[in-house]
């Protein structure tokens, strides 16, 4: 499979360290509608390519966005990227939230740091129906207040759409007058209900840990939760490897997994 | 010569001195011709055009970290078993340009050769090597996704195979139920046979057109001798195996034992060279390298054979996933035996014994799978 | 004003706590109010109560010279603040300041110490409960030490 030119269409920096890319086929072609929870590789020319999550809304399949974060050398270079210039996408790959099989039940999202981005599509998707929905709550957690990720949707989300939002910083600084704490606090307390809700987690790998463990003392089934896994993507087909997490590859079984089919090898070490 | 037409399944006697009509009927046929030759002191797969090119008189003596040629005393064309190279090199290459791509103004134009592969005939592989071409079949070919590139040179291919008559001590192919006798997947089956009655072939045709090959090539019908003489071989190098692995419930045996501490053993002897996994013919990993050049107007994509033995290999951002060598030994070994059963339907093992020989300190992995049996810490707690 | 009792049953500190034990409670609480920016305890202080915060959210913080106030964690509605009076000295080791209006419970620590010593059961059930609070905290002080969400180095 060979990366298909995307035309920046809009170049915007999120935090200090992250920033997305609005991207447009740029031959006319229709990008393959997508799933949240997919992603694409994003190509570089002559520098590499990287797996990027897809943040925008599933209903505007016109556009891809990413949100990363700087970390690389692909991720530095694009970060010099502007508007109007191409890039190489291969996708959508990976497998999605159950956004549709959810339907009727309370849905929990709980996001660390850049991991919200994967969960935005998945947002977008409740909203477009939100009376399918029970309660919809999002618990996100970030480093400090700077890092925090799309603060104009979570605002709108909030007072638009009926979605309880609690975000919480590990570290205040400044005029910050909101929780301070790590996410996995807010879950006890968080309004929904256990016996009939569906979890979205993603973020660092203890965080996921330890919001699993909180998420099934108030009661909510393994298989109910549902994480997105990273690891080494680099072929996004199967093939090449890096990714593999036990018996799966995270590029083709995941990267979204329910927690009960990887609670065997989940936190075990070095797998 | 008499031309009778052959079918899939039929059986003839092909003398000695008749398989080079096989090698140009096959030639004949625009095959490029792929076989056993002695280069470096080692059994290579090279391009051959005549029955000399192959390694006659030359028998291998292997061991954990061991491989030495040296001469049988008699004729035979295929008096050995494996050595370091296996077919996978020609089917998934180890260095392979993808695609290149050209600048143009803001965007670039992406150019992929997909030029025919010569069809390439493979002459005399071993039952454990056919296995391993079927492994890699079902990785590349019948999964969610089709690799393009494999397929292209799969599809050509035609296969001679060869029972093997020798083993080394390293072979376990009767564990891994892959031979001596080669299964399913040939388009013809050869037992070498030198005995009192001289030096022939008793050849299998395994498909049609093995057969319309076969009908091609001067040849008698084979009798229940014949039939019995082939039977013969295939069972006595069944005899001399000495080596073995159990793998009975293998895969919940490794699944239950990812933190046994044979693991760390082992990692105290591994190099992680990566040997046994360029060795190994159903090794499918690989990265993927993007290059530019001076002028920043020129890129590839190469592909690479890779290892889940280095530290790169399992990189997210900020460090490995694998950093301990025993983990990345559990990988491989967990991979090759258990999770391999789950992801493709088969072992990812054939019973080769690559990885044994070619190891630098000789680690045998169906000493390390029977470390784990002996003391499997899930069974001592059930 | 409404039974001390009943409200300190429904608050989720106390759930299931045998009903002679709330009585006991109840005789040493009393309701209390702050008012944005005001300082509930300050580092230092006898630390001869506790709260059970019913309404608003608090700031558990600590004051560093140039660097100012350091809020260590946020704490709100069912939330318990402090333990520093069942432990000697008996001293608050941190400032808790209201950032919004709150609404809480204050029991009187001084006099549940002494119910404690003379009510074993009674004081097993505060410290039992008191201890999964403090080994929650503790779990996630942990948590936020590891600072999960930078690029590991």
């Amino acid at each position: 499979m060979i990366p298909q030119p995307f035309r920046i269409r809009q170049f915007r920096q999120e935090t200090h360290d992250t920033f997305t890319l609005e991207l447009e086929p740029a031959n006319g072609a229709a990008p393959a509608a997508f799933q949240p929870g997919q992603f694409n590789m994003v190509y570089v020319f002559g520098v590499g390519e990287v797996p990027i999550s897809i943040s925008s809304n599933p209903a505007s399949p016109r556009l891809f966005m990413h949100t990363t974060r700087e970390v690389g050398t692909v991720t530095k270079a694009m970060r010099r990227l502007k508007k109007g210039d191409i890039v190489g996408v291969r996708g959508p790959f990976g497998t999605p939230w159950p956004v549709e099989d959810s339907a009727g039940s309370d849905i929990v999202i709980v996001a660390g740091g850049i991991g919200l981005a994967p969960l935005r599509p998945a947002l977008y998707a409740l909203i477009n129906n939100r009376d399918r929905y029970g309660r919809i709550v999002l618990l996100y957690g970030t480093r400090s207040p700077n890092d925090i990720l799309y603060q104009k949707e979570l605002k709108q989300w909030r007072a638009e759409f009926d979605l309880e939002v609690y975000v919480t910083v590990d570290r205040a600084i400044g005029s910050w007058r909101g929780n301070v704490g790590v996410v996995t606090q807010l879950i006890p307390k968080a309004p929904f209900d256990p016996l009939s809700s569906v979890a979205f987690v993603c973020g660092p790998e203890v965080m996921m840990r330890f919001t699993v463990q909180e998420l099934q003392r108030r009661g909510v089934a393994e298989d109910k939760i549902y994480l997105s896994m990273e690891r080494n993507m680099k072929c996004a087909t199967g093939f090449c490897g890096h990714c593999q997490y036990g018996p799966t590859f995270v590029c083709k079984n995941g990267p979204v997994f329910r927690f009960d089919r990887i609670a065997d090898i989940f936190g075990k070490r070095e797998i | 010569m008499k031309e009778i037409a052959l079918k899939a399944g039929d059986t003839v006697v092909v003398a000695r001195g008749d398989l080079q009509a096989l090698l140009d009927a096959l030639a004949a046929r625009d095959y490029t011709l792929i076989g056993p030759t002695v280069r470096d002191g080692a059994i290579a797969y090279c391009e051959i055009r005549t029955v000399e090119d192959l390694p006659a008189g030359w028998e291998d003596e292997q061991d954990g970290g061991t491989y030495r040629l040296h001469r049988r005393g008699d004729g035979r064309l295929f008096g050995f078993t494996v050595g370091p190279h296996s077919w996978k090199q020609f089917l998934y290459p180890p260095v392979l340009k993808l695609w290149e791509a050209r600048r143009n103004g803001h965007g670039f134009t992406v150019h992929r050769d997909e030029s025919p592969q010569p069809r390439r005939a493979f002459i005399g592989v071993r039952g454990c090597e056919l296995a391993a071409i079927g492994v890699q079949d079902q990785v590349f070919l019948h999964g969610k996704y089709v690799d393009s590139t494999y397929q292209a040179r799969r599809e050509g291919v035609f296969i001679v195979a060869v029972n093997c008559g020798h083993v080394v001590s390293t072979c376990f192919c009767v564990s891994m139920k892959t031979g001596p006798k080669v299964g399913k997947g040939f388009d013809i089956a050869l037992t070498e046979i030198l005995d009192a009655d001289g030096h022939r072939f008793v050849a299998e045709a395994g498909t049609a057109r093995g057969a319309e090959v076969l009908a091609a090539v001067p040849h008698r019908p084979a009798d229940a001798s014949d039939r019995a003489a082939a039977e013969v071989v295939s069972a006595n190098a069944e005899q001399a195996m000495k080596r073995s692995m159990d793998t009975e419930g293998i895969r919940d045996l490794l699944y239950n034992n990812a933190e046994h501490p044979r693991w760390e053993a082992v990692a105290n002897r591994c190099m992680t060279c990566a040997n046994c996994t360029m060795v190994c013919p159903t090794c499918f990993c690989h990265t993927v390298e993007d290059v530019t050049d001076l002028s920043g107007s020129h890129a590839e994509r190469w592909r690479k054979w890779d290892s889940c033995f280095t530290m790169e290999f399992s990189y997210i951002h900020g460090g490995s996933v694998r950093p301990s060598a025993s983990a990345r030994y559990r990988q491989w070994m967990t991979h090759k035996l258990a999770s391999w059963i789950d992801q493709f339907g088969t072992s990812g093992c054939v019973g080769c014994g690559r990885c044994i020989t070619w190891c630098p300190v000789g680690i045998d992995i169906t000493e390390e799978v029977r470390a784990i049996r002996e003391t499997d810490r899930a069974a001592e707690e059930g | 004003m409404e039974n001390m009792s009943e409200i300190l049953a429904g608050e989720p500190f106390l759930q299931n706590m045998p009903r002679q034990h709330v009585e006991t409670l109840a005789g040493c609480a009393q309701n209390v109010v702050f008012q944005p920016g005001q300082f509930i305890f300050r580092e230092g202080q006898p630390a001869n109560e506790f709260f059970l915060i019913r309404h608003g959210r608090v700031a558990v913080e600590i004051y560093a010279p140039a660097r100012g106030a350091i809020v260590i964690e946020t704490l709100g509605p069912g939330d318990v603040l402090g333990w520093s009076w069942m432990v000697a000295p008996y001293q608050w080791r941190f400032d808790a300041r209201a950032t919004e209006l709150v609404r809480a419970v204050a029991l009187d620590g001084q006099c549940l110490r002494g119910k404690c010593e003379t009510n074993h059961e009674l004081g097993y059930e505060l410290l039992r409960r008191l201890s999964s609070v403090v080994a929650q905290r503790l779990q996630a002080t942990r948590l936020q030490l590891l600072d999960l969400y930078g690029a590991a180095k």
